[in-house]
């Protein structure tokens, strides 16, 4: 590809991985090095469990020998990373021996489809909002209208969708309060099915683009900006091709691959920022399905889903990072220096 | 620019040294509308809280201390939650404290930031690489999953524990922003200058460089009292915040869990949730207004 060597994707991917092993190294660690240790508090908890049954004591043995914490420390971090690549977090203390990946593995999906979407409809609106701010031919209505989309930027996440969930969900019933999808309807791909599912996912979603989409606006007029004041926008306009088309085509275009950094960097807000949204809403992805575990010590889960989410996180930024190349083919990579 | 005339030699004048000062800090207020109205509206609503804390008894914030689910009165202006608190004592007890934790967290975070950022991009090396790399690692790694980690073990106790973790983990951002100024910086002519007139790199850093980054450490400080602000509400919401004391997110912890919001009980999740839009739209309008110093890329985007 035009100006990129192979050591830009090397050091891209290489950075993915450092995010992976870093995020684990801390999932690891963490419970190991926190005052009280819980892993002794987990052990006690599987000695509770099995006292009182005959056998108790082989039992715990059983136990400690399964999760590995009969071992030197070196081993059980190394049998760590090792597991955790394969995406073995092993069992659920909470719902023993319910396997954690078992647990987690739908409410990835409900996460990735709220997650993914509203930061598509973000972005287009981010982005459309913040070019017409910057454009000199936007009709002073829409001018004046514009920057009231900003309003909910200034919220967290959550505070927006309990306010949403309030007039629309508990004062007005137009949608539903929680859960994902309407668990009378068979879920099956039909058409009920698929708008008891749009309903229920457009609150929450709502509340992520409304509150993340002035900032998108903002450094996306600043780029447009930047972008208006280039000569091959006065060329363009000298030519006499239609405003419409330079809008568009010269300065949008232009101006959109340094916003997809933009994203890049707020991957981990969103996704932070969609936890708290989706307790709010009882939705059933990975952040409810956090609080949950939170709220019953299910440690094993907790650190399977932050594990899952800071790779997630890594694994976006690390997609934008490398089609960021082929859609500003103005950027070389060659030989660049880090910051 | 201030126009306070100098005091006489010999005679000292402190109504005129306290004009020096003070003028162009009024200066600054009035030339910055955003900032002062975000600085009155966040000053007003902690007023709030410590003007209320002398009016209300401490106990009143204790679970069962009053009648449950009572809505606002003469004598509850605020109600009681579901769980016999005031909630008018709960909010200003709560709103110093999360204070409290913004700008410990905050400093701290800046504080470790601005030392990594000013050594690491003075010095360059493999030190530099080392924390750039981690930096960039950590800004990746979406701060709230390792807290929600850390605070589930810890199950933290205090509002300076708490401020403590958070800021240990706000400095990427601020490390970032100012070693990259940093980077610029050395390479100035004053800094040669003061180089070749003898002073050694520590007295570079923090009598040339550092002064010159006041803007970048101010604008980094509010977006570090903002995020610590942010990510210490949602772990209280989470229920992993303080237990020593009442707090704003914790109160949400508890409307939740006994679903006040489909309950109808507004006045229980309404003061939270309006303390908390004030404090971040005072923080909004202070980082918005800091973002012209530290970003003057941005000085001609209003003409648009």
């Amino acid at each position: 590809m035009r100006g990129l060597d192979l050591s830009y994707f090397l050091r891209r991917i290489g950075m993915f991985f450092l995010v992976v092993f870093v995020a684990a190294t801390f999932n690891f660690f963490i419970p190991r090095l926190a005052p009280g240790n819980p892993i002794g508090a987990i052990n006690s908890r599987m000695a509770g469990a099995s006292s009182g049954v005959e056998n108790g004591k082989a039992m715990f043995d059983a136990y400690r020998q399964r999760f590995g914490l009969d071992q030197p420390l070196y081993v059980q971090y190394a049998k760590y990373l090792w597991n955790a690549v394969h995406l073995d977090f092993g069992q659920s203390l909470a719902a023993y021996p319910a396997d954690v990946m078992d647990i987690i593995r739908p409410a990835i999906g409900w996460s990735l489809g709220l997650i993914g979407v509203s930061v598509l409809i973000t972005f287009a609106f981010g982005v459309t909002i913040g070019a017409l701010l910057a454009w000199k031919g936007t009709p002073g209505m829409v001018r004046a209208v514009l920057p009231i989309t900003m309003v909910g930027g200034v919220l967290p996440y959550y505070l927006l969708g309990m306010l949403l969930l309030y007039v629309f969900a508990f004062s007005t019933r137009l949608f539903p309060m929680s859960g994902a999808y309407d668990s009378s309807i068979p879920s099956q791909l039909s058409w009920p099915y698929i708008g008891s599912v749009l309903s229920h996912a457009l609150l929450p979603a709502l509340s992520i683009v409304l509150t993340s989409m002035g900032a998108f606006a903002l450094t996306m007029r600043g780029l447009m900006v930047n972008t208006i004041g280039e000569d091959y926008m006065l060329l363009a306009d000298a030519k006499g091709l239609p405003k419409r088309r330079i809008l568009w085509w010269y300065a949008v275009r232009n101006a959109i691959p340094p916003q997809l950094t933009h994203l890049a960097i707020a991957m981990g807000y969103v996704v932070s920022g969609a936890i708290l949204v989706e307790i709010v809403f009882s939705y059933p992805g990975l952040g409810y399905q956090l609080w949950q575990s939170i709220v019953n010590s299910d440690y094993t889960v907790i650190q399977a889903i932050t594990l899952v989410l800071a790779v997630s996180v890594g694994l976006s930024v690390l997609i934008i990072d490398l089609i960021y190349p082929r859609l500003d083919p103005r950027v070389t990579y060659v030989a660049e220096t880090s910051g | 620019m201030s126009t306070a005339t100098l005091p006489r030699t010999g005679s000292f004048n402190p109504v005129a040294s306290v004009r020096g000062i003070l003028l162009p800090v009024l200066n600054f207020f009035r030339e910055n509308r955003l900032f002062t109205a975000g600085v009155v509206l966040l000053l007003a609503l902690l007023l709030f809280g410590l003007i209320g804390l002398q009016l209300v008894s401490p106990k009143a914030s204790d679970m069962g201390a009053v009648p449950l689910n009572l809505r606002p009165s003469a004598q509850h202006p605020l109600g009681t939650d579901g769980l016999g608190r005031d909630m008018f004592a709960v909010m200003v007890i709560s709103i110093p404290s999360t204070f409290k934790i913004g700008f410990l967290a905050g400093a701290v975070g800046v504080a470790i930031g601005a030392t990594i950022g000013l050594f690491s991009g003075y010095y360059r090396g493999a030190a530099d690489t080392i924390f750039s790399s981690f930096a960039d690692v950590m800004l990746v790694i979406p701060a709230l999953a390792i807290l929600i980690t850390i605070s589930a073990y810890v199950r933290v106790v205090t509002v300076e524990l708490m401020a403590l973790i958070v800021g240990l983990l706000s400095w990427p951002l601020a490390a970032r922003v100012i070693r990259s100024q940093t980077l610029s910086l050395r390479e100035r002519l004053f800094v040669q200058v003061a180089k070749l007139s003898g002073e050694n790199d520590f007295e570079i850093i923090t009598r040339q460089i550092l002064p010159n980054l006041t803007a970048y450490l101010a604008a980094s400080f509010v977006g570090a009292v903002s995020g610590a602000i942010l990510a210490s509400v949602g772990l209280e919401v989470l229920g992993l915040g303080p237990q020593n004391v009442p707090t704003i997110g914790r109160s949400l912890f508890y409307a939740f869990k006994y679903a006040a919001l489909f309950k109808g009980q507004w006045w229980w999740w309404g003061p939270p949730v309006v303390t908390l839009a004030i404090i971040f739209t005072g923080l909004f309008w202070i980082s918005l207004s800091l973002d012209k110093y530290a970003n003057p890329r941005l000085k001609g985007s209003a003409r648009g």
